[in-house]
């Protein structure tokens, strides 16, 4: 019990007349597990939202398939597929109260009264929302605006939970906070749960399982530590985190040792160039003392950059950490 | 802002209100002044009058049943043109402008060229079928609801294209149908721009003469609507019933106005 999703093809017609049509998802096939927080992670424009929509039944694939929990949803409309969605931009029904906008699905499905008062009661609490049932959308936070959204998506027990850059519209602390706390909410409801974002931490922080979509095609599919230790290949790699590039092979700026001696077996004589201190690590320029003169960057953190002495202009020797993994260039998982 | 002198603005304010009151204030009190020459007289000797009142009737009739064509397609037209995607609908939205931009003269005489009932060009065959069209109110209405017919559209579209279809959606996902969507989220989310629109519609509706006069024939007792009958009789010098009458006509209009104007700052919050 999943959602598959296969050989989907979506296009959409270029603006001008006469151009090929822009193929925002090409060919993708996927299977989401059940009761898992997944994340859709990628570039802007990659087709994130476009997939997630075609889940939802909010757009149509031109071909290809979707089956949500072993049912064929491909030809369903919306609001036959039981499926939670949450805009990036909340969605609110700004003529409704908190209340009334969590109590629609049940309405729409014809629940007594009392049962519709209940539920809605339970989710206020459970998106801690309870003292503001009475206000309007528009006397609400941004943040407090989403967990209504996320409260009134929930109420109709949806199979699958999609949330497109939920957090997208929030400030960096409001976000932090929020994504713990969806964290924290799935471990408790359990839904199937699939959320779209461009941010790389967010997706490392929050979900069980993380697919990376670029240009309408899938990069890898994996856990978090599967792809932030053996990325597919150099585009998830770059996109996973920040990459420094020795000799043609990338690797993280804080997987490469600093010596301030020679000797080291493959270690690469080098210069500091310019130092960077960022909160608890030091960000080193460095130049590579052979025939290119290559600028790189390595991260050390702020510790280490005492006790090693460093400082502009001192000659010093690379090594690549052992452990950290070198990219496995393999196909896809998909 | 760009800081203007104070002279300056003393001088433009000047010039708003001048022109305000030479165009507008000072010819309607006229109205006023003139309907109330000998107290109540002039309005109660109007409203004795059977072809007065008839007329008002008519124009009640006539406005009120063009309004409620224009409400329908109004919102039908305007979630067609802002959430749908179809050939030939820049000329439709081109085409919507038109009876703004046409003196209504030209819209009744056009109405005349088709419903005719001896030389029009679906006339007769309606004829035929019994459905008079041209000199009866169905013409009327239909010459009034063409003359009024941007004016919901242009209120509601605005607001339809600012609100978006997220919350549409939104409303499909959690098990709307499509008709559920209209009456729960997409109606009332453009509630005041409805109001709004049907307001200023209403009050064009009552003021039509152009138009009306051309498919009405004008017939007095018969055809004849408020604002035909006060250029009648202002014609054959009875100008106190057509300043009653042109009084009764404006108090609507700006009973409309005042209504407009009590919505709109609900509507912007
Ligand atoms: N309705 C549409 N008409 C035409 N092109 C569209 C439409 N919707 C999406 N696209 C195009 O399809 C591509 C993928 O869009 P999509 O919204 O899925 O990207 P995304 O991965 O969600 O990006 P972002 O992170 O910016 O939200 C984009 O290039 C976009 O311009
Ligand atoms: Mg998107």
């Amino acid at each position: 019990m999943s959602i598959d999703i296969s050989h989907i093809t979506k296009r959409f017609p270029s603006a001008g007349s006469g151009k090929e049509p822009f193929v925002a998802l090409d060919d993708v096939s996927l299977t989401i597990p059940s009761g898992r927080l997944t994340a859709l992670l990628g570039p802007s424009g990659g087709g994130k939202s476009t997939l997630l929509r075609i889940i939802a039944g909010l757009e149509n694939a031109d071909s290809g398939a979707v089956t949500i929990e072993g049912t064929d949803a491909t030809h369903l409309p919306a609001q036959k597929r039981n499926v939670g969605f949450v805009f990036q931009h909340y969605a609110a029904f700004k003529h409704m109260s908190v209340a009334k906008n969590v109590a629609f699905g049940l309405e729409i499905r014809k629940r007594p009264k009392a049962e519709v008062k209940q539920k809605v009661d339970d989710l206020l609490n459970l998106v801690h929302l309870t003292q503001f049932a009475d206000r309007l959308p528009s006397q609400l936070s941004g943040g407090q605006r989403q967990r209504m959204a996320l409260a009134r998506a929930l109420a109709i027990e949806p199979n699958v939970l999609l949330l497109d850059e939920p957090f997208g519209a929030l400030d960096a602390k409001v976000r932090k906070e929020l994504r713990e706390w969806l964290r924290r909410l799935h471990d408790e409801v359990h839904v199937t749960t699939i959320f779209v974002t461009h941010d790389q931490e967010e997706a490392l922080e929050v979900a069980d399982e993380i697919v990376v979509i670029n240009e309408g095609r899938v990069e890898q599919v994996g856990t978090p530590d599967q792809l932030y230790d053996a990325p597919a290949n150099d585009f998830v790699m770059r996109f996973l985190g920040p990459t420094t590039e020795i000799n043609g092979v990338l690797h993280r700026p804080h997987d490469i040792e600093v010596f301030t001696h020679p000797g080291i077996a493959g270690s690469i004589p080098a210069r500091v160039v310019r130092e960077l201190r960022v909160g608890f690590e030091v960000r080193l320029t460095v130049e590579l003392l052979d025939a290119a003169h290559e600028e790189i960057t390595v991260t050390v953190t702020r510790a280490h950059h005492r006790s090693l002495g460093l400082r502009p202009d001192l000659d010093v020797w690379l090594a690549p950490t052992h452990g950290a993994v070198v990219p496995v260039m393999e196909s896809v998982t998909a | 802002m760009v800081r203007s002198s104070p002279l300056l603005r003393l001088v433009l304010r000047t010039v708003v209100v001048g022109y305000l009151v030479l165009l507008v204030a000072w010819p309607v009190s006229l109205v006023v002044t003139h309907t109330f020459d000998g107290g109540f007289s002039a309005l109660s000797k109007a409203f004795a009058d059977p072809e007065v009142t008839h007329a008002l009737q008519l124009t009640a009739i006539v406005a009120l049943s063009s309004v409620a064509i224009n409400l329908v397609f109004g919102v039908t037209i305007s979630i067609l043109l802002v959430r749908y995607e179809f050939p030939g609908k820049r000329l439709l939205s081109a085409l919507l402008d038109v009876p703004l931009s046409v003196s209504p003269v030209v819209v009744g005489l056009a109405l005349l060229l088709v419903y005719n009932p001896r030389s029009g060009w679906l006339g007769p065959a309606l004829a035929d079928a019994g459905v008079q069209i041209i000199f009866s109110t169905p013409g009327m209405v239909l010459a009034t609801t063409f003359v009024a017919l941007p004016l919901v559209i242009r209120e509601v579209v605005p607001v339809l294209e600012e609100i978006g279809d997220d919350q549409e959606w939104a409303a499909r996902s959690l098990g709307a149908s499509s008709f559920q969507t209209l009456r729960r989220i997409t109606l009332p989310g453009v509630k005041w721009a409805l109001v709004y629109g049907v307001v200023l519609a209403l009050a064009r509706s009552l003021g039509e003469y152009g138009a009306v006069k051309v498919v009405s024939g004008n017939v007095v007792g018969s055809t004849q609507t408020a604002t035909l009958l006060v250029d009648q009789r202002y014609q054959n010098f009875d100008q106190p019933t057509a300043y009653a009458l042109s009084f009764l006509l404006a108090v609507a209009s700006v009973v409309c106005i005042v209504i407009v104007s009590v919505l709109r700052p609900k509507q912007e919050a």
